[in-house]
């Protein structure tokens, strides 16, 4: 309890009047509420921002502008596209399970949301710093699974039902290298909190994880990222929403607030595993050298974290899509394989040295 | 409308519903509304999870009695119907058209205008195979070429529309001749569009798409038409020479003046598959565009000046009696159209052979046994228009 009670949030929360005088059970229930608040507005607004920087990405890629339109350069493109979202009625089709159907949205969201409250955005601040801090991302991540399929089962359509079988599919396969290859980061820092991972890779940018044990944690990043590229449904993984196998996988029935929670979840996945990859392979919030210390820590992550999410987009407007046997193939008889060699290659290492 | 009912298919396939631990058959409706049937096309398939067990074309939706209709029309206005069959590439049906009626009054164009018709027609060649590109990138989940291929198709219906107005549907080649003159300057810019594009197709379109890997693991070996199928079938125009068929109406049945030009026939080899597999079609069309861009440059150097139509066809088109089928090698395959003139203003009966509608025939043989993925890529790779198809 000593732990959690010496939050940010909760020091934060502690600047308001009155707050000082409340049980300790209530102190936690109102800071997570307001981590929650905190954790979605953070994500709304990066949303929005990705969306833009994945639209002028993918129109400098295509060789035309993206939006100019709304705003200097059309950096209110998306505001204004969240507002329409907002205005759009509220409507389910008929014969849908509408319990399963209002739900699966807020339980995809939530997952999404509930992954952040371990990141160190900086020394000393994380929401929560739990001393299992990674395997907590890795078990939360997973609760999308069952929400995924309830999307796609209430849908009463047989595309959704598609997507949610292969959705589900897809992250359970590819937990499995993802998994493995955060193994091997472990196993280089033996400690399993972010903060902790994070601080030990301080001091210059070859202290950082990816250039540990080389080069079998540099392949364990290699296989981190095509995993998490499957996990978030991105390009060439994103076979769940293939637009044009499946009109568009597990959200074909929905529409306005409802998608636009999907669409969140999924730009707040894409900024998980951004962070994540930041965290445990490219040292968090540890500048690369130690004289660009005076940059603020939480500026390093996110900066790393975008580079990673560049990446993601730009494999994206590049490469076609696999198949559903591809991409089974391309998890477990390449990448399961590799992650496995890569764990013996960075266990001799570390006993060797 | 007509279900498939999973009984008759488990009959089809020798089992009987309460056989062993079968699993339901799903039956899928791919269509009407669907992102990849490239217009109005229903797809009944009966799948076993995502492997396709059968997969039949509806069609029907697009339906606009084209052969009837032209009945009752004169020889002249047939020309903007033939304009919508095959909505990507109007100037092959124009043309096509204007050469039937041709042969059936026995004239002589004029040599400049026979050259604008070839000229147009390979321009639409290629305007419509960077179509069958751009939508083929687009199934397979990549995004970025098809806008490349419309930037690039772009520049092809503005010579159209400088040249005769229309920039979808243009009424351009007419009994005797074409409508419109080429403008001043025509011949430069034309040049220099053919030189950057070959350029584009050798540094853009294969790196980013034809020679993809995941592009290829995605359409070699898929929804291979073997020789005797694609002849069995009909087939014509790249989804025949995707099988090794040599064939090519321009060379083996020459029409107009294509006899003057040099130009090779492409063929699939199965490069990187089997022979007649989604790739080679598809890469059939990428060097057939490249093909089409030494024909256009031959037939700019050769043009010569002079009338673009002939005299002897007046206001009020005057067909003799009797009975013509004329072809011509459009994008898609070999559009005919068989026409009987009573000597009236129009044709008495018009019935055309679609290249689009004995392609998509085949796709209920082979589609079988592949997954859901797949089929997406073997429709593509045919590169269908409904337009065409139900006329």
């Amino acid at each position: 309890m000593t732990e959690t009670l010496t939050n940010p949030v909760l020091t934060l929360l502690r600047l308001i009047p009155g707050v000082e005088t409340l049980s300790d059970g209530m102190q936690v229930l109102l800071s997570g509420f307001l981590a929650g608040v905190i954790l979605f507005a953070f994500i709304a607004v990066f949303a929005l921002y990705a969306v833009y920087l994945e639209r002028k990405v993918a129109g400098h890629v295509q060789d035309r502008l993206g939006p100019m339109e709304v705003g200097w350069h059309g950096l209110l493109q998306t505001i204004a596209d969240a507002i329409k979202l907002l205005n759009k009625e509220d409507f389910a089709p008929k014969d849908v399970d509408t319990k399963l159907f209002t739900l699966a949205p807020f339980l995809v969201f939530m997952t999404a949301l509930s992954v952040f409250v371990v990141f160190p955005y900086d020394s000393q601040v994380s929401i929560a710093n739990l001393n299992i801090g990674i395997f907590y991302v890795i078990a939360i991540s997973s609760i999308a699974v069952p929400a995924v399929i309830m999307a796609g089962w209430s849908s009463n359509n047989k595309w959704s039902l598609f997507g949610a079988m292969r959705s589900a599919a897809q992250i359970v396969s590819y937990e499995i290298p993802v998994g493995l290859s955060i193994i091997c980061v472990i196993m280089v820092v033996g400690h399993m909190g972010m903060q902790e991972i994070v601080e030990f890779q301080g001091g210059g940018f070859w202290k950082w994880v990816i250039f540990r044990s080389f080069p079998f944690n540099f392949i364990a990043f290699f296989i981190f990222f095509l995993g998490s590229l499957a996990e978030v449904n991105r390009t060439p993984f994103d076979l769940p929403e293939a637009e044009s196998e499946l009109v568009a996988g597990f959200m074909t029935e929905y529409s306005g607030m409802r998608w636009a929670f999907f669409f969140l979840a999924e730009y707040g996945n894409m900024l998980a595993v951004g962070l994540v990859g930041a965290a445990l392979f490219l040292g968090g919030w540890q500048p690369p050298f130690e004289f660009l210390s005076f940059v603020p820590g939480w500026l390093w992550f996110i900066l790393k974290a975008l580079v990673l999410i560049f990446v993601q987009i730009w494999l994206r407007w590049t490469l076609p899509r696999l198949r559903v046997d591809q991409l089974m193939y391309v998890c477990w008889k390449v990448l399961v394989p590799f992650a496995f060699v890569c764990i013996i290659g960075v266990g001799l290492w570390e006993v060797l040295t | 409308m007509p279900e498939i009912k999973t009984e008759d298919v488990y009959i089809e396939l020798g089992r009987h519903p309460k056989a062993g631990f079968a699993a339901e058959d799903l039956i899928l409706q791919m269509g009407p509304q669907h992102p990849s049937t490239h217009g109005v096309l229903r797809l009944e398939c009966v799948t076993d999870g995502e492997i396709i067990k059968k997969a039949v074309p509806k069609i029907g939706y697009l339906h606009r009695c084209f052969d009837k209709h032209a009945e009752n029309e004169n020889w002249q206005q047939v020309i903007p119907y033939t304009d919508r069959i095959d909505y990507l590439a109007s100037m092959n049906q124009n043309f096509s058209y204007a050469i039937t009626v041709e042969k059936l009054m026995d004239i002589e164009i004029p040599e400049r205008a026979e050259y604008i018709r070839v000229i147009v027609s390979e321009l639409q060649r290629i305007a419509s195979h960077l179509i069958a590109f751009g939508t083929y990138g687009l199934d397979m989940g990549a995004f970025t070429p098809f806008l490349y291929a419309f930037r690039d198709r772009e520049t092809i219906l503005d010579f159209f529309e400088k040249i005769c107005g229309g920039r979808l549907l243009y009424n351009y080649i007419w009994i005797g001749g074409v409508s419109h003159d080429l403008y001043d300057g025509f011949k430069e810019e034309c040049m220099k569009f053919l030189d950057y594009f070959e350029e584009k197709i050798h540094n853009e379109y294969n790196p980013l798409l034809s020679f993809n890997k995941i592009f290829i693991e995605r359409t070699a070996n898929v929804g291979i038409i073997t020789p005797e199928q694609a002849i069995d079938y009909g087939l014509t125009g790249p989804c025949l020479r995707g099988s090794g068929i040599d064939w090519d109406l321009r060379r083996d049945d020459p029409y107009s003046i294509y006899d003057r030009f040099d130009f090779e026939v492409i063929v699939g080899k199965g490069e990187k598959g089997t022979v007649g597999d989604s790739w080679d079609r598809y890469m059939v069309r990428i060097w057939e565009m490249v093909e089409s861009i030494r024909i256009i440059r031959q037939a700019l150097q050769q043009i010569p000046e002079g009338d673009i139509i002939s005299e002897k066809v007046g206001k009020v088109v005057k067909v003799p009696k009797g009975e013509v089928y004329g072809r011509t090698e459009t994008p898609r395959g070999e559009l005919g159209f068989y026409l009987i003139s009573e000597g009236g203003k129009g044709p008495a009966r018009l019935k055309s052979r679609s290249p689009c509608f004995s392609n998509l025939c085949v796709i209920e043989e082979m589609s079988q046994g592949y997954m859901l993925a797949d089929l997406v890529a073997i429709l593509a790779s045919i590169d269908i228009v409904l337009g065409c198809i139900d006329r």
